[in-house]
């Protein structure tokens, strides 16, 4: 501690530092020794509702304290802690599962036209072009995935998943049969398990084979009569292509269940294999993670679902198509529609940034962007020292960081200028590095990152542990946090 | 002639790279890296032909050209107010645009703390003790704050009551989430489009796990009984889940005051603007529930140096841990979303936020009496209060009404035979008085 009593800056990148390769200092702001404060450390005002109010005072809250700060100091404020932030143009961003693209910029201008600010309740006759657009995403999604018919009305992908599990219940609600187990491989998204939950069905977790793939033999035992669906990621969590698939959808079909496809990682494929093709009757897609709209720190997504022609009635309301003398796009509700998953039309500004990517790259773009990403994710793995088990993988691989414990090792990464893999998951890898590299990084970004990787397997346990030291913050315990919790700027004056 | 740019404008590296790369991996194509069995492989095209970067961006801004230009005086759970050039600016930043989820939290200070202080404008809002970082929409939370309540409840009920005017496409979205649960969802009647009391009494009983209201009502109304709607919910030991958004919260009754255990609503109220629908789910309540509650929180710890930092916390109600047995499916959110609605808070100020809020009584108080001078109209329909909208009576059909509107530029809601719907705020304020001029014509 210094003499004022404020932490020293601990910034001595010196102990463990590297001297080759690329290197990130992230931008770190503080003040009399803490980091950035928080606005209402900046400022608090409060302001009495009193006597001049247009309300009764029986209808009005007392006051309200907020910061009342001028746009400079915000345009300074969040300008900071942007730059305490890392995105996709800032460096490699190889998380497993994420798919994490670089996002066109002209997406973001389309998505800002005048002419998509338009309210949900307005008239078909005077939304005709937004109409239009949806039906031809639908159209555009739909012949991507081998679908028939696909609503955009999700607004996630775990959404898409309780829309998808939903139809599914319909389905068999709708042929007199009550089913009520859902079959997830051990190694699916954990969002998986819980939207099958979520919609009041049971899990059976089916264990994968040694392979990495669904065990044929397991998966037979475990369908029957009350199974109404088998969620399945194709290429798997880790990147392997479910070569049985055919005979997969043969058991779950025979069994009377339909086979639901999780859309994480359709970039392996896109051009080169549909999901409707291999027998799935229901598919959500990521627009988010395929179609390169941006993730926001979190979201917004998108995840519409795709079914067969079988499945289409049970479709989330309104659906919209060209009328049948062709003379425009209308809204209505399918014959034995689930109702809805979204207050209104899902997340429309994501679906307009998608629809945008599609019609840019097209048939030859999109079939680029799946081989440059699985070549980079094959030559990435080529390249590093760490121990990759399973294969041949595709858009992404799992490797192990062995003796090193994952998540250390990833805080590591991150003073070598890129964003770590997804760590420790799936388990079927001890310390696992899910790394999922995408289209959007060169041969020489590929280089420094397996430079990363292979700087990191190259360091000692106490350098990982004391890592990250070049990040606008250092190790944080999130045990600790998490033991303490303290939610809010209010909760910090207690 | 053969163009030269082929494949995707975003992967880089020249035949060359591709070359090297494949060598380094020992396949002789890149074909060779698909292990699809012929059966299922695609040999199809998509017929999606590809475009230039003008040509997309022209295709989208011919296709949503199509759409009339009508000046919306809409709401009814979507509203326009005015966003900040501020706003947009800081909410482009690549740092945050691009970023994923903060689970590498180091490098992620940022955004952590945006949402930090997003959660912090929400816990001041409803005077709540907690508020998460976002759900997709109102609808979904309302969704969540039921099956919320299916765990907490201390009842052993599994009925859900909810104001007979709900937002169809709300109750619709509601009923999906009560149905895995096996809850119920059931009408209480209305009054002058707020909560009739004794009505409500009559519905609850010992198997109600919750009761839904909304301040303001889905008819602009402003809620007179919040209190004994409480104190009913109360009674029963069901859960008093409230609806609105951060401008109402601004002014009217604060929830923790009428005795809301939860919050939902339309937090894109502020930041977003008009967009289709999409929105941005609020979600507060009670330290009591504080693991139970659904989706994202962050939350303060400390790093090495000892410094307050920002992290991701109690993550082990979430799906990627807890699977099957988490508190909701929810991962990706709406995180961007929730960053632009505190920039916007925070651009407005107490003062400005405040102002905001009174404006939407009074726009909403004289538009109304304009139009109830109009002949052939009478508003409002419902001796109340309202806050930026209201419904008024049409003598002649609605439907013939609004589509006469349309003719003249505007547009309003159809809610029944004789009944619109109409919303102000200071998006179209500007616009009022021609807004009125074409009342008087078609009405």
């Amino acid at each position: 501690m210094s003499e004022d009593g404020a932490p020293e800056p601990e910034v001595d990148a010196g102990d463990h530092a590297p001297d080759a390769g690329t290197l990130y200092d992230q931008a770190r702001w503080t003040d009399d020794g803490e980091y950035e404060p928080l606005l209402a450390e900046k400022d608090a005002t409060a302001v009495e509702i009193g006597d001049d109010s247009p309300l009764p005072d029986d209808l009005t809250r007392d006051s309200l304290e907020l910061p009342a700060l001028s746009e400079p100091e915000l345009a300074r404020h969040y300008t900071r802690l942007s730059q305490m932030n890392y995105g996709v143009d800032s460096g490699p961003f190889p998380l497993g599962s994420c798919t994490m693209k670089y996002n066109p910029k002209f997406t973001e201008r389309v998505a800002g036209l005048p002419e998509a600010a338009v309210h949900p309740d307005r008239s078909a006759g005077s939304v005709q072009g937004t109409l239009e657009l949806q039906a031809e995403l639908q159209d555009y999604l739909g012949r991507i995935g081998g679908m028939d018919a696909v609503t955009l009305q999700p607004p996630a992908g775990a959404a898409g998943e309780f829309t998808g599990i939903r139809i599914a219940a319909a389905y068999h609600e709708a042929n007199g049969e009550d089913r009520t187990e859902v079959v997830i491989p051990d190694s699916a998204h954990g969002t998986n398990f819980a939207t099958a939950a979520m919609a009041g069905f049971d899990v059976v977790e089916l264990p994968s084979a040694e392979d990495g793939r669904v065990d044929l033999e397991a998966l037979e035992a475990a369908v029957g009569d009350d199974t109404a669906a088998l969620m399945l990621t194709n290429p798997n969590t880790l990147g392997l292509f479910e070569r049985d698939i055919e005979a997969i959808a043969e058991v779950v079909h025979d069994a009377g269940g339909l086979l639901y496809y999780d859309g994480a990682n359709l970039n392996a494929l896109l051009g080169r294999a549909r999901p409707g093709d291999m027998g799935f009757d229901v598919m959500h897609y990521n627009v988010h993670k395929t179609f390169a709209t941006p993730h926001g720190g979190g979201g917004p997504g998108a995840g519409p679902v795709g079914v067969t022609a079988e499945l289409a009635e049970f479709l989330p309301t309104p659906h919209v198509r060209l009328q049948a003398d062709g003379s425009g796009y209308e809204r209505y509700e399918p014959a034995q529609s689930i109702g809805k998953v979204h207050g209104f039309a899902g997340n429309w500004l994501v679906l307009v940034r998608a629809f945008a990517y599609i019609a840019r790259l097209g048939d030859a773009g999109l079939a680029d962007a799946s081989a440059r990403a699985v070549l980079n994710a094959n030559y990435l793995a080529s390249q590093i020292d760490y121990e990759v088990p399973y294969g041949p993988f595709h858009h992404e691989f799992v490797a192990s960081a062995g003796d090193q414990d994952a998540a250390d090792a990833a805080k590591r990464m991150l003073d070598y200028g890129v964003h770590p893999p997804t760590t420790k998951w799936p388990e079927i890898v001890d310390e696992a590095l899910m790394t999922e590299p995408t289209e959007a990084e060169g041969m020489g970004s590929l280089d420094d990152l397996a430079a990363a990787f292979d700087a990191v397997a190259a360091e000692d346990d106490a350098t990982l542990e004391a890592a990250p030291e070049r990040t606008a913050a250092g190790r944080i315990d999130q045990v600790d946090a998490a033991r303490d919790p303290r939610l809010s700027w209010q909760a910090l004056e207690d | 002639m053969t163009r030269r740019t082929r494949g995707s404008p975003y992967a880089p590296g020249d035949a060359d790279d591709t070359a090297a790369m494949l060598d380094a991996v020992g396949v002789d194509g890149v074909e060779d890296l698909f292990d699809i069995p012929d059966p299922v492989r695609f040999d199809g095209e998509f017929g999606i032909e590809p475009r230039s970067e003008r040509d997309a961006r022209r295709l989208v801004e011919r296709t949503l050209g199509r759409n009339d230009e009508l000046t919306e005086f809409m709401g009814r759970g979507h509203y326009d107010h005015y966003v900040p050039a501020l706003v947009d600016d800081l909410a482009s930043r690549q740092e945050f645009l691009t970023s994923y989820t903060q689970y590498q939290p180091e490098v992620a200070q940022g955004f952590l703390q945006a949402l930090f202080e997003y959660q912090s404008m929400l816990v001041e809002l409803t005077g709540l003790d907690v508020a998460n970082c976002s759900m997709y929409d109102a609808a979904t939370a309302l969704g969540e704050a039921a099956t919320l309540s299916q765990r907490v409840r201390s009842v052993s009920g599994d009925r859900i009551l909810v104001p007979d005017r709900l937002r169809e496409g709300k109750r619709e979205v509601l009923a999906a989430y009560a149905d895995g649960p096996d809850l119920t969802v059931e009408s209480y009647p209305t009054a002058e489009g707020t909560v009739d009391v004794e009505g409500l009494a009559d519905a609850l009983d010992d198997d109600v796990a919750m009761v839904y209201a909304e301040n303001p009502t889905v008819c602009g109304a402003i809620e007179p009984e919040l209190g004994a709607v409480g104190d009913l919910a109360d009674d029963r030991e069901a859960l008093f889940v409230l609806g609105s958004d951060p401008v109402a919260l601004a002014l009217l009754e604060r929830p923790a005051d009428v005795g809301a255990d939860v919050v939902v609503g339309e937090a894109s109220a502020l930041g977003a603007g008009t967009a289709y629908g999409m929105g941005t789910g609020l979600f507060a309540t009670r330290e009591d529930f504080l693991r139970q509650v659904p989706g994202r929180l962050v939350g303060v710890g400390e790093d090495a140096t000892d410094r307050r930092a920002f992290t991701l916390t109690l993550q082990t109600r979430e799906q990627h841990i807890r699977k099957e047995r988490a508190t909701s499916n929810i991962c990706t959110n709406q995180a961007l979303m929730a960053l632009r609605t505190a920039v916007h808070v925070a651009t407005l100020g107490p003062d400005g936020l405040v102002d905001l809020a009174e404006d939407c009584v009074v726009l909403a108080r004289d538009l109304a009496a304009r139009l109830d001078g109009v002949s052939g109209l009478r508003a409002p329909v419902n001796d109340r209060h309202h806050f930026r909208e209201f419904q008024a009576h049409t003598d002649q059909p609605a439907a013939a009404v609004a589509a006469d509107l349309e003719s003249e530029g505007f547009a309003v809601h159809v809610v029944g035979e004789h009944r619109i719907q109409v919303c102000v705020t200071d998006a179209n304020e500007p616009v009022v008085d021609r807004f009125v001029d074409a009342m008087a014509e078609v009405a």
